[in-house]
């Protein structure tokens, strides 16, 4: 009997792997469900296996089933981990994503499973704090707070009851590295919450997941039974979100497994000191998590070795939207945005021009392609005016308007807001209505050609609710616009409201012609 | 009837599941689950149960986007309108979707046939524009897939 993978990944089931599968089957194949490999332009993915080697088919349809076994179709890629897209690759995290039955403990242990937590279980949890110390993990869900020191601060507090909070919220448009880790692999985030329960003293965690990802919700709840002997004493639990984005902000987080509404909290305390139920919580992303069975098992050296600058190790690039080769590809930092959405993805997927890639969410800043020197690494994008966030980069051919962006960006943080601080509730809602103004003012002529009498403007109240009051021309709307972004990125409590002004102002300084602008204002300034 | 099934669920999930003040979202999703929505007529049981004020249950079934507060249309389709699906054509789809389905973003069709809602981000990032439709996951969504759906719906 052929044995055939077939990837179970919500990405591949929505291009059609489940019809694929039961073809096979119903071709008297078995039929083994794996994660997605990761490169969605050749999903759904076959692979059969003959003579110990897996031969990759893809794209592959249900009605494709008999050219696949004989070998003659088409679409024949060979051995898949040799392709350009994987051989380039250092998988560190995701090294059996696509490869093995994500449900399988037989095959986890087979591809070096849960050596890293035998190898901390014999470890001092002090050791195991100072060897994630030495690896250089920073926190992957965009803050860049170095793991160990987090870790350091919840070993040192002292409590009747600590938690591991695993932040698995991926509400970011762009990023499904979380979502592809929980289905392709969800033991190895058990092994890094088990190591980090070792490490602090916690014995009880929590995997917050949004409900937005209903097969990642059904594969860790069925990995945390079938595991738990194996990481015992330690329990863990699934907690599913409600659709709030702002769950994943840390402390809303917590506030949400509370059964509370999902409003931030102010810090301090932090959550290290004072987290869940008021306990000292270490609360990481998945990201950062799912790294450290790595660490444990080959060492902090061999994470720290890669990497560029103060960030180490590997990060899981998510290259999404308008792109011709999307997915996701691991690699140490230092790797540039031209690199990646060029060579590795191959441009855009319409055959049109790159114009825009927005880097790190919703929140993140807009570059355009003048920019793609820049390198993957948490500083230089926070010197270039941008964020990594959770790695995910949208691109976005030369049909884009930068205006309406700008505005989406305004809209979905009044959508998504909390509520606690004014900053981020009310300038979210003035921040739609003011980019409304700019773009009926850039698409009408004749305002922008009037030119705006500048005394006229200085009588006029900038924040008068009154309509006929409001200057509604381009450059008063656009110097209020820059005003109210300086008081959301000053003023709100949590990134939410003060990373919202990344993509408007991003936009606005990349791509003034969108804002009805008739030189670039870089040009302007030198 | 309605509200006595609640109450009776309500009453056997906790007491398997416990009364603490950390087990109202699960709950909610229970509900939501068994009976279709919240219904407010359930809060005060729901209140209840885990010794909580009406006014504490009803702000966290409000602040989550999940939790609806009248029945959904018998079919669902969520559709996806964050940045990477716009970046692949996802406006238009949504005005597309709005017409075939007829049916505005964010309503349930008068027959009930229907609901159209808007999610923001399936993780399905580089082959969209997505959907969930009844829970299943759709990609790449364009004029003849929307056709599907639309079949799929009138059924």
């Amino acid at each position: 009997m052929k044995r055939v993978y077939v990837s179970r990944d919500m990405a591949s089931v929505a291009l059609g792997a489940d019809e694929v599968a039961h073809a096979f089957e119903a071709a008297g194949c078995e039929v083994v469900r794996t994660g997605s490999r990761g490169l969605f332009s050749i999903e759904p993915l076959v692979e059969v296996e003959s003579e110990g080697k897996r031969i990759g088919f893809g794209p592959v349809g249900p009605a494709d089933i008999a050219a696949v076994l004989d070998g003659s179709h088409e679409a024949r890629l060979g051995d898949v981990a040799a392709l350009p897209f994987f051989a380039g690759q250092q998988r560190f995290t995701f090294a059996r994503c696509g490869v093995i039955d994500p449900l399988s403990l037989k095959d986890y242990a087979e591809h070096g499973g849960w050596r890293g937590l035998e190898t901390a279980r014999g470890m001092t949890p002090q050791a195991v704090v100072d060897a994630v110390k030495a690896s250089g993990l920073r926190g992957r869900g965009g803050a860049g707070f170095p793991t160990g020191i987090k870790w350091q601060t919840v070993l040192d507090a002292v409590s009747d009851a600590k938690f591991i909070v695993c932040n698995a919220d991926e509400g970011d448009s762009g990023t499904f590295a979380d979502r592809m880790l929980v289905e392709g692999d969800p033991f190895c985030l058990i092994e890094g919450m088990a190591i980090a329960g070792h490490a602090v003293g916690a014995s009880h965690g929590y995997i917050y997941i949004r409900s937005e990802y209903p097969f990642a919700i059904a594969a860790m709840r069925e990995a945390i039974q079938l595991s738990a002997e194996r990481t015992a004493p330690f329990t863990l639990e699934v907690r599913v979100g409600a659709g709030a984005y702002v769950c994943g902000e840390e402390t809303a987080l917590l506030e949400s497994i509370e059964g509370k509404r999902g409003q931030v909290r102010a810090k301090p305390p932090l959550p290290a000191l004072a987290g869940l139920f008021g306990r000292p919580t270490v609360i990481n992303n998945l990201l950062s998590l799912a790294a450290v069975p790595f660490i444990l098992a080959e060492g902090a050296k061999a994470y720290a070795d890669v990497g560029f600058g103060r960030s180490r190790g590997t990060i899981p690039v998510q290259l999404a939207g308008n792109v011709k080769h999307g997915g996701l590809y691991e690699i140490g930092f230092g790797i540039t945005l031209g690199e990646l959405v060029n060579d590795i993805g191959g441009g855009t997927a319409s055959g049109r021009p790159v114009r825009a890639v927005q880097v790190g969410g919703p929140l993140g800043a807009y570059f355009p392609p003048s920019m793609f020197d820049l390198p993957f690494d948490y500083e230089a994008f926070a010197q270039a005016g941008g964020l990594i966030g959770h790695a995910g980069i949208t691109v976005f051919d030369d049909s884009v308007d930068m205006a309406h962006m700008a505005r989406f960006a305004m809209e979905f943080c009044a959508v998504e807001s909390c509520g606690k601080c004014t900053p981020c509730r009310i300038g979210s809602t003035r921040g739609v209505e003011v980019m409304d103004r700019i773009i009926a003012a850039r698409d009408s002529a004749t305002v922008v050609q009037a030119g705006r009498n500048w005394e006229g403007y200085l009588q006029k109240a900038l924040n008068s609710r009154t309509p006929d009051r409001i200057d509604t021309g381009l450059e008063a709307q656009t110097a209020l616009l820059r005003d109210l972004c300086d008081t959301m990125k000053h003023g709100s409590l949590c990134a939410l409201g003060g990373f919202t002004p990344y993509p408007v102002l991003s936009a606005l300084d990349h791509f003034p012609e969108d804002f009805g602008a008739k030189s670039p204002v870089k040009e302007a300034a030198e | 009837m309605q509200q006595e099934d609640a109450t009776r669920l309500i009453e056997d999930w906790t007491r398997t599941h416990g009364r603490t003040r950390d087990r109202l979202l699960p709950l909610l999703h229970m509900l939501q689950e068994e009976i279709g929505f919240i219904d407010d007529a359930a809060i005060p049981a729901i209140a209840t149960a885990l010794n909580l004020s009406r006014a504490d249950v009803h702000g966290v079934v409000t602040f989550y986007h999940d939790f609806r507060r009248t029945p959904a249309g018998r079919h669902v389709v969520k559709l996806c309108r964050a940045e990477s699906c716009q970046a692949r054509g996802a406006t238009a789809i949504e005005k597309a979707a709005t017409d075939r389905l007829g049916v505005p973003m964010g309503e349930t069709r008068p027959d009930g046939q229907v609901t159209l809602e808007p999610v923001y981000c399936l993780g399905l990032c580089a082959v969209g524009p997505n959907a969930l439709v009844d829970g299943r996951p759709v990609a790449r969504i364009d004029a003849a897939t929307l056709d599907r759906i639309a079949q799929e719906i009138a059924a």
